[in-house]
C-alpha cells in the first residue's frame, strides 16, 4: 500500500507539471495554471484526474484546454486519464497568480482589478493602460474579443487595449 | 429522414431545470441572431457575448437536468430534439429581437430579473443549481448593467430612439408577469429549499425597472393584464420558428457531428 501511495503521489506530481504547462488558446502567454483554470489533479484508480473550471459558462476554450490537457498527459506518457469540468467554487480573477498579472500586463492586457464597484449598476473603474501606465483611460465596451475581456482606450497615448474583466 | 422527438420525464426537478435552461437557451439563440447585424462593432460583439454566457448556463443547466432525470437523455438531445410543445421557456425569452431598442429592454426586463434571481439561488441547498448560479450571478450584473445604460441612452436620446424605446416597453410589458410564475411543481423545491420563490424578487426587481425607466424618460405602463403559457409549453407563434432554424440540422441529419 505504501508503494502504491508513492507511485501515486509520484503519478499526481507528474500528471500536474504536465497539465500546468498548457496555455489558454485565447490568451497564449497564461498557462491554465497561472489563470487559476486548472484546479486539481488527483489520482481516483489508477486513472489520471484533470479538474478545470470555466472563467465564464459559455468560454468556448474550454473544449481546447480539456484537448491540450490529455495531449500533454500523453507526451509524458500517461495514457489512462479524463478531464473533468468542476463549478464550485466559481473561478474568480482573484485566483489568477501574479505572475500570471504580470505576463499578461507584459502582453498588452491589462490585469484585473481586485475588488470593488463590480456590482455597481454604473460602477467606475480605473485601470492603467498596460502599454504606458496611464490612468487615463475610458472603456469602449464591457464585451471584447473574447468572453474574458473588456475593450478599453488610453486617451494619453492613444491605442486602445483588451482589460481582463474582473469577474 | 428526420429525427423524432425525445420524451421527456419531467419531474419537478428536471422540469424546474428545463425551464431555466429553455430561458437561457432561448434568449441566447435570439441574440446570436444580432451577430453582424448589429448597429456597430462594439455592440455586435456585446450581444453576441452575452449570448455565449446564456447558452453557456443553459448547457449547465440541461446537463443537470440529463443527470436527474437519467433516461439517457443529454444536453444536445433537449436542445435539438424537443418539439415546441415541450419547450418550457418564458414568453419574454422567445419575442423576435425586432429593433435594437426591443432587443435591449427584452434584456432589461429579463436581466433585471435573472441578476437578482441567481444571486438568491446561490444559498440553494442542491450543490450544482448553487454552483451554476454563482457563475451565472456573475454574468448578469454584466447584462444588466448592459442593457441598463442602453435603456437610457435610447430613452433620453433623440425623439425617434425615444419612441422606439417606448414602443418596446409598452408592447414586452405584458411578457414580464411570468417572471414570476411558480406552480404546484414548484411548490416541492421551494418547501426544501432547492430553489427560491420569485415572488419574493418582484419588489426589488420593479424598483430597479421603474427607477431606470424614469432615468431614461420612459413611462412605465403600471398595472395590466399579464400574459402567460410559456412554463406549461403554450408558446407565441414565435417559438416554432425560432426552432426551427436552431434544429434544422439535428433534425433533418440525426446525430450529425463535428
Amino acid at each position: 500500500m505504501v508503494v502504491a501511495d508513492t507511485n501515486d503521489s509520484a503519478l499526481r506530481a507528474r500528471a500536474w507539471a504536465a497539465a500546468a504547462e498548457v496555455v489558454d488558446p485565447e490568451i497564449p502567454v497564461l498557462t491554465i495554471a497561472d489563470l487559476g483554470v486548472l484546479r486539481d489533479v488527483s489520482i481516483v484508480d489508477g486513472q489520471v484526474e484533470v479538474a478545470i473550471t470555466p472563467t465564464y459558462s459559455g468560454c468556448p476554450a474550454m473544449n481546447m484546454i480539456a484537448l491540450e490537457i490529455e495531449l500533454a498527459l500523453t507526451r509524458e506518457g500517461i495514457r489512462n486519464s479524463r478531464v473533468k469540468t468542476v463549478l464550485s467554487p466559481a473561478w474568480t480573477t482573484d485566483w489568477m497568480s501574479d505572475d500570471g498579472r504580470r505576463k499578461l500586463k507584459d502582453y498588452g492586457v491589462a490585469p484585473p482589478q481586485s475588488g470593488g464597484g463590480r456590482r455597481a449598476l454604473f460602477g467606475e473603474q480605473q485601470v492603467a493602460c498596460p502599454q504606458c501606465g496611464s490612468s487615463e483611460t475610458e472603456v469602449l465596451s464591457e464585451f471584447g474579443s473574447t468572453s474574458c475581456k473588456a475593450l478599453w482606450r488610453c486617451t494619453a497615448c492613444r491605442e486602445p487595449f483588451d482589460y481582463f474583466k474582473c469577474h | 429522414m428526420a429525427a423524432a422527438s425525445i420524451s421527456v420525464t419531467e419531474s419537478s426537478l428536471v422540469l424546474y431545470a428545463l425551464r431555466r435552461a429553455d430561458d437561457a437557451l432561448i434568449l441566447g439563440h435570439r441574440l446570436s441572431e444580432w451577430c453582424g447585424h448589429a448597429p456597430m462593432m462594439e455592440e455586435d460583439m456585446a450581444l453576441a457575448n452575452m449570448g455565449l454566457d446564456l447558452i453557456g448556463q443553459a448547457r449547465e443547466l440541461y446537463s443537470y437536468a440529463a443527470k436527474v432525470e437519467d433516461n439517457g437523455n443529454d444536453e444536445d438531445r433537449y436542445a435539438y430534439l424537443r418539439d415546441v410543445r415541450q419547450y418550457r421557456n418564458l414568453l419574454l425569452v422567445e419575442q423576435p429581437n425586432g429593433d435594437f431598442a426591443r432587443t435591449i429592454v427584452r434584456q432589461f426586463f429579463y436581466s433585471a430579473f435573472a441578476d437578482a434571481y441567481w444571486r438568491a439561488m446561490m444559498g440553494s441547498e442542491d450543490a450544482t443549481l448553487a454552483a451554476i448560479a454563482a457563475k451565472s450571478e456573475k454574468e448578469s450584473a454584466y447584462h444588466i448593467r448592459h442593457s441598463s445604460e442602453w435603456v437610457i441612452r435610447l430613452g433620453d436620446g433623440t425623439p425617434e430612439s425615444h419612441r422606439r424605446a417606448q414602443d418596446a416597453v409598452d408592447d414586452l410589458w405584458a411578457f414580464t408577469g411570468e417572471l414570476f410564475h411558480t406552480d404546484d411543481s414548484d411548490a416541492g423545491l421551494i418547501a426544501d429549499r432547492l430553489v427560491i420563490d420569485p415572488e419574493s424578487l418582484r419588489a426589488g426587481w420593479t424598483d430597479t425597472v421603474t427607477g431606470i425607466l424614469r432615468t431614461a424618460t420612459l413611462a412605465c405602463p403600471g398595472k395590466s393584464w399579464m400574459q402567460k403559457g410559456g412554463r406549461s409549453g403554450n408558446h407565441s407563434e414565435h417559438l416554432g420558428h425560432l426552432l426551427s432554424e436552431l434544429q434544422s440540422l439535428q433534425r433533418s441529419f440525426p446525430g450529425a457531428t463535428w
